[in-house]
Order: structure tokens, then C-alpha cells, then sequence
């Protein structure tokens, strides 16, 4: 017989390190399928953000980096920087990206720098226990606003990252894409494929957002979880290419 | 041996750096150290390395981190308000074990302060401005002569105990210009294979963390750094001693307020007052024992420092009530003058 799917060992031969029915597993599996089939894993330099997703180093046997809260794009820098043949995959979380590290993403992106950030965005602060996220949905719950975020009420608006960064010069690509359905994790797996692609040709930035369950602190079950993404993520938060080879991709979608 | 050249003290520590073997530096605008990033914008790309203009002091100091994880030796300069920023990964890179060599050019605090000289960040370097239990080897030159040469030196520190290391300037160093000779860089290699990032082939996969929640992990990390912080302590103190040997009263000054108290002893010795200096050259480690030794025969120690007073704590303690301390302190960007600080010390001679 003919094997069609196996283990793949850039990961450790041991449980994943997330909650079941999380977001980062799956995602982490595309990440490290796309280093192997481009034969990248001598040369990959993985940044492990801080949020749930720092495990990633207990977890992913390959050079690792794991700078400060939100800092990861600018350590991915001084990185890339020394070392411009490296693959460096940044890998962020949302309050990571968007709130701390808002500054850092923005700079490391309109310098162009030659990396592939993989955006994990799950609407709330998973490793600290479900506070509101600058993705958070309007009406959404967190223990920071426990009746609901409320922008009139002065919590903010979720924050499009991919709507925000496409603008920028130094950005080739940028993506959303969801992995609550098989057909959206291949999708996924492809987009991941050109952020990969585009470093390796030395392109310039290249971002994927990817919409994410965080089940645990949703209060939700892994299946209602995934349709809370299928419902209410996609509705504010659309996929698809914002930007591809460095031109801007005009939506109307919202 | 080089030729002499005229140079400002910013420049020279730019210039020692890339000579050093730095490849990688990292910036932010801020006075009175823009000569520092300006320098390495011009040369640094020529000579083969990378320079970026970041957008904060807080990238440029991760900037530093990323790139030490290479292996290259890296580098960034701030001033005062931009120092407080870096201390966030100041602490990560002790915790990560990481060298880099990082630069104060201090001005006047607290808040914004101004872009006047100042001593006033001693705490902040030696007592660890981050979070943690950490220390650091902090330079203070005098000259532009020595800034050169402790910035070539401090890259070595930094590789041999695979920690930060800050050179701590204030805006009289960096700003005034003196003829300088750059020595040879040491030369000395240093192994970093079995810890840096990239091209993995043949090895296992390396981490940089700071990180643990296993039970103990940090504790014992705790442990290994107190071993090295330790063997800094022993080996990595300088100080100089300036007519110490009969001194009646003896000044204990670093850096430029150094500079001052050199020139009063001069002065003094002219009038027969028998008065010397101690310069810390490292305010950490702290040269305590070259006090406590000379606090065993001399009554007086008269502390000068450009701040309300912060090295005088570590004075106390190396003095350890053997002998009478005296203080004259000029904070805010205010140099002391040496008129000011002759008239004090003839009246500690007549107490
Ligand atoms: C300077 C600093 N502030 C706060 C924290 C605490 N902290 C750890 S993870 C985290 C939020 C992570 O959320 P996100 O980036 O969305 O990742 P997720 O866990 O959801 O994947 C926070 C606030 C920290 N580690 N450092
Ligand atoms: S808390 Fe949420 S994001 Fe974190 S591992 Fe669990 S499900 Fe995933
Ligand atoms: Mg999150």
C-alpha cells in the first residue's frame, strides 16, 4: 500500500502542546510540511512568539529564536539581516502582532525584510486565560469585557491586519485564510507555500493570516468553535489575497 | 600602531566597534549620540556589515538579540530616555545568554530631561534597569582614547561570558573631540558553535530561550548565571588609582566627573594638599576592594558624581564606616566645577 500521509518529524514524537480542537496544531503541521517539501529544515530559523504558541520549542525540532512579548519581528530582522540565506519564519499570535508588537510588525513589513510571518489570529489572548485581543469581535466576551467588546464604549475595533499592512510598500503578499474546514487548511497550506516561496526568491514580506479556534477560552467546544469562525470570524474578517507579488488586491467585501 | 587622528568620543566608539569585528548595529535617533548611528549609516554598509535606522530603541535592542542568535556581534547606542526602553531586552538577553555590547551617552533626567552631560543612569546600569537578577560589566571612560579601547574590549567580554555588556558615556565624552591612536583589536576567537542559530546541518537543533515552566529550570539558570556573574566579579574590575599612595583625602569619581577630580588633585597637589583619586573604570564589578583597602589608612572620601548621588552608595559600602564620606553632586545635565569642589575639599581638611 502506498503511504499517503505520515508523521512528520520536524515535530517531536509527543502530544501537541495545545488544547484539543486549537488552531495552533494544525497550523504548525502546514508550517513544518511546507519546510520539508522545500527541504528547508537545516536552514530554517523558527521565531517562537510569546502566547500559547511559544510551546512551539518543546515542540518543533529546529533552530529556534524566542524573543520578547511582540519583539519577535524585529529579533526576526537582526536575524535575517546576519544571516540573508536563512528561512526565518516569524510566527505570531494576536496580541503578540496587533497590540504589543504593533510597532514591530508594521516596520518589519515596510522594510521589506525578507521573512514569512504566519499570523495566528484567534481573537483573544490564549496564554493568559481569554483577555480581549485587539482582534477580539465586536459583542465577543473576554475577561476584559466580560458584557462584550464595545467600541462605543471605548474597547477599539477589531483590527483587519491584513487590510492595514497590504498598503505597505515593502509587503509582496498578504493573506487570510482559516483552518476550521479541510478545504480552508489546504488553502492555508498553499498560501504558507508562497510566503515560503517568496523568501526563498527573496521577495520581501510576505504575511498569512490565519483565522484560528481557541476553544478553551471561547468557552466553546471544538465543533462550535470551528463554526464560530465559519460564522462570525469570516463575516468581519474575509479571506483571500490582499496583496500578491507586491500589488494590492482591491476588495469590496467589506 | 595606528597614526593619531582627531576624533569626537561617539565617533571613535563607532570606529573601535567596526574594527572590533561588529557587523550588526542597530539605532534610534537621539541626542547626544546621533554621531553613533550617523557613523555606522556611512561606514558600516562599506565594510561589509548592516545598519538600520529602527523604528524604537525597543527594536533596535531586539534587533541586537536577533542577530546575536547568529553569532555576529552586534551592537546598539542610546541615550538616557532611550536606554530605559532596551531594559526590557537587556534582561532577555542575560536570560537568553546572549553577547552584545550596547551603549549610554547619557543626558539629564529624569523624564526627558535635557541633552546636557550626566551620570545620573548609575543605578539604572549597575543595579539592572530590567526586570531580574542580573549584572552587567558597565565601562565608564574617560577619554576618547579609552572609549575606543574599552569598546573593543567590551566585544570580547561580551563573546567570553555570552552576556551584555554596556559602555556608560555621558554627552561631554561623546561630544568633545581628542586626538586618539585606534590599538589592534585582541584578535581572539571565540567558539559559538554549539549554541548559535542557522544552517543546522550535521547538529542538533539549537534553542534561544529565556523561558521555563518546568519546576527549578529557572532556578537552576539562576544558579549558572550567579557562577559567571561571579567569576565577572573576579576577573573583569578595573580601576585606576591616582596618587592615592599619601592621599589625606581621597576623590572617588568615574568617567568625566573623573576627568575633574584628576585636574583638582593636580591643582591641590601644587598647593601641597596631599589628595589622590580613585577612578572606577568598571562601576560594575565595583573596584570595593581597592577602597576598603585604602580605607584602612585615609579618613576622607570625597565622592563626585554628575547625579544627586548614586555611586556613593556602593562607597559606603566598600568603606564600610572606616572612614568619613563626602559628597559633592551636581544632577540634571549640571557639571561640577572645579572651584566649587577645591573649596569643599579644603574644608573637609579643616573639619
Ligand atoms: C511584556 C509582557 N507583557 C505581558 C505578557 C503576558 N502575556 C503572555 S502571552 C500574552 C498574550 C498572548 O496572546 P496572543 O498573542 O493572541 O497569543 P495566543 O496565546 O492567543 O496564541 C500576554 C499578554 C508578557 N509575557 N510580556
Ligand atoms: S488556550 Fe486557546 S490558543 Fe492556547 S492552546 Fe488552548 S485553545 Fe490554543
Ligand atoms: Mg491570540
Amino acid at each position: 500500500m502506498k503511504k499517503v500521509y505520515e508523521r512528520n518529524n520536524i515535530a517531536f514524537d509527543m502530544p501537541s502542546p495545545y488544547c484539543p480542537g486549537c488552531g495552533h496544531g494544525v497550523i504548525h503541521r502546514l508550517v513544518i510540511d511546507a519546510i520539508k517539501e522545500n527541504r528547508q529544515e537545516d536552514n530554517t530559523i523558527f521565531m517562537a512568539p510569546v502566547g500559547c504558541s511559544i510551546l512551539s520549542y518543546t515542540y518543533l525540532d529546529l533552530d529556534v529564536c524566542q524573543p520578547a512579548h511582540g519583539r519577535t519581528p524585529a529579533a526576526a530582522t537582526g536575524i535575517k539581516r546576519a544571516l540573508p540565506d536563512s528561512l526565518v519564519i516569524l510566527y505570531q499570535g494576536d496580541g503578540d502582532l496587533a497590540a504589543i508588537g504593533t510597532a514591530e510588525i508594521i516596520h518589519a513589513a515596510n522594510r521589506g525584510e525578507n521573512i514569512t510571518a504566519i499570523f495566528v489570529n484567534n481573537a483573544i489572548y490564549g496564554m493568559t486565560g481569554g483577555q480581549m485581543a485587539p482582534t477580539t469581535l465586536v459583542g465577543q466576551t473576554a475577561t476584559t469585557c466580560p458584557y462584550g467588546r464595545n467600541p462605543k464604549d471605548g474597547q477599539g475595533y477589531p483590527i483587519r491586519v491584513c487590510e492595514l499592512l497590504q498598503s505597505l510598500g515593502g509587503v509582496t503578499y498578504a493573506a487570510r485564510t482559516s483552518v476550521h474546514s479541510a478545504p480552508n487548511v489546504l488553502k492555508t497550506k498553499k498560501a504558507i507555500q508562497t510566503g515560503i516561496e517568496n523568501q526563498m526568491a527573496k521577495k520581501g514580506f510576505s504575511i498569512i493570516e490565519i483565522l484560528s479556534a481557541c476553544p478553551v477560552n471561547w468557552g466553546m467546544t471544538p465543533e462550535k468553535a470551528n463554526q464560530f469562525v465559519a460564522n462570525e470570524m469570516i463575516d468581519y474578517y474575509p479571506l483571500g489575497d490582499f496583496k500578491k507579488d507586491g500589488k494590492i488586491i482591491q476588495r469590496s467585501d467589506h | 600602531m595606528g597614526e593619531k587622528q582627531l576624533m569626537k568620543g561617539n565617533e571613535a566608539i563607532a570606529e573601535a566597534a567596526i574594527r572590533a569585528g561588529m557587523t550588526c548595529y542597530f539605532g534610534y535617533p537621539i541626542t547626544p549620540q546621533n554621531e553613533i548611528p550617523a557613523y555606522m549609516a556611512k561606514h558600516l554598509p562599506k565594510r561589509g556589515g548592516t545598519f538600520i535606522q529602527a523604528e524604537s530603541e525597543i527594536a533596535a535592542i531586539n534587533m541586537v538579540y536577533g542577530a546575536a542568535c547568529t553569532g555576529a556581534r552586534a551592537m546598539t547606542s542610546s541615550s538616557s530616555p532611550g536606554i530605559s526602553l532596551k531594559q526590557e531586552g537587556i534582561s532577555y538577553l542575560v536570560g537568553a545568554r546572549l553577547p552584545a555590547v550596547i551603549v549610554n551617552i547619557a543626558r539629564g533626567g529624569p523624564g526627558l530631561g535635557n541633552i546636557a552631560p550626566s551620570q545620573a543612569d548609575y543605578f539604572q546600569a549597575v543595579k539592572g534597569g530590567g526586570h531580574g537578577d542580573y549584572h552587567m560589566v558597565v565601562y565608564t571612560p574617560e577619554t576618547v582614547q579609552e572609549a575606543a579601547d574599552l569598546t573593543m574590549k567590551a566585544f570580547d567580554v561580551a563573546d567570553e561570558y555570552r552576556n551584555p555588556v554596556l559602555i556608560l558615556g555621558d554627552a561631554i565624552l561623546g561630544q568633545m573631540m581628542e586626538p586618539l591612536i585606534f590599538k589592534e583589536p585582541s584578535g581572539r576567537k571565540f567558539d559559538k558553535s554549539s549554541w548559535i542559530l542557522g544552517n543546522r546541518k550535521g547538529r542538533k537543533s539549537h534553542l534561544i530561550n529565556s523561558l521555563s515552566l518546568s519546576e527549578g529550570v529557572v532556578e537552576q539558570w539562576n544558579w549558572e548565571l550567579k557562577k559567571k556573574f561571579d567569576l565577572m566579579a573576579g576577573k573583569e574590575t578595573m580601576v585606576e588609582e591616582y596618587m592615592t599612595e599619601d592621599a589625606d583625602v581621597i576623590f572617588v569619581a568615574y568617567g568625566t566627573s573623573a576627568r575633574i577630580c584628576r585636574s583638582v588633585v593636580n591643582q591641590a597637589r601644587k598647593q601641597g594638599i596631599r589628595t589622590g583619586l580613585i577612578r572606577p573604570i568598571t562601576v560594575w564589578p565595583f573596584p570595593s576592594e581597592t577602597i576598603a583597602g585604602r580605607a584602612k589608612k585615609t579618613k576622607h572620601f570625597f565622592v563626585v558624581e554628575m547625579s544627586l548621588g548614586q555611586m556613593i552608595e556602593d562607597v559606603r559600602l566598600a568603606v564600610l564606616g572606616n572612614a568619613t564620606i563626602h559628597f559633592h553632586g551636581r544632577p540634571g545635565g549640571g557639571v561640577p566645577a572645579e572651584p566649587d569642589i577645591m573649596k569643599q575639599l579644603k574644608e573637609i581638611l579643616q573639619s
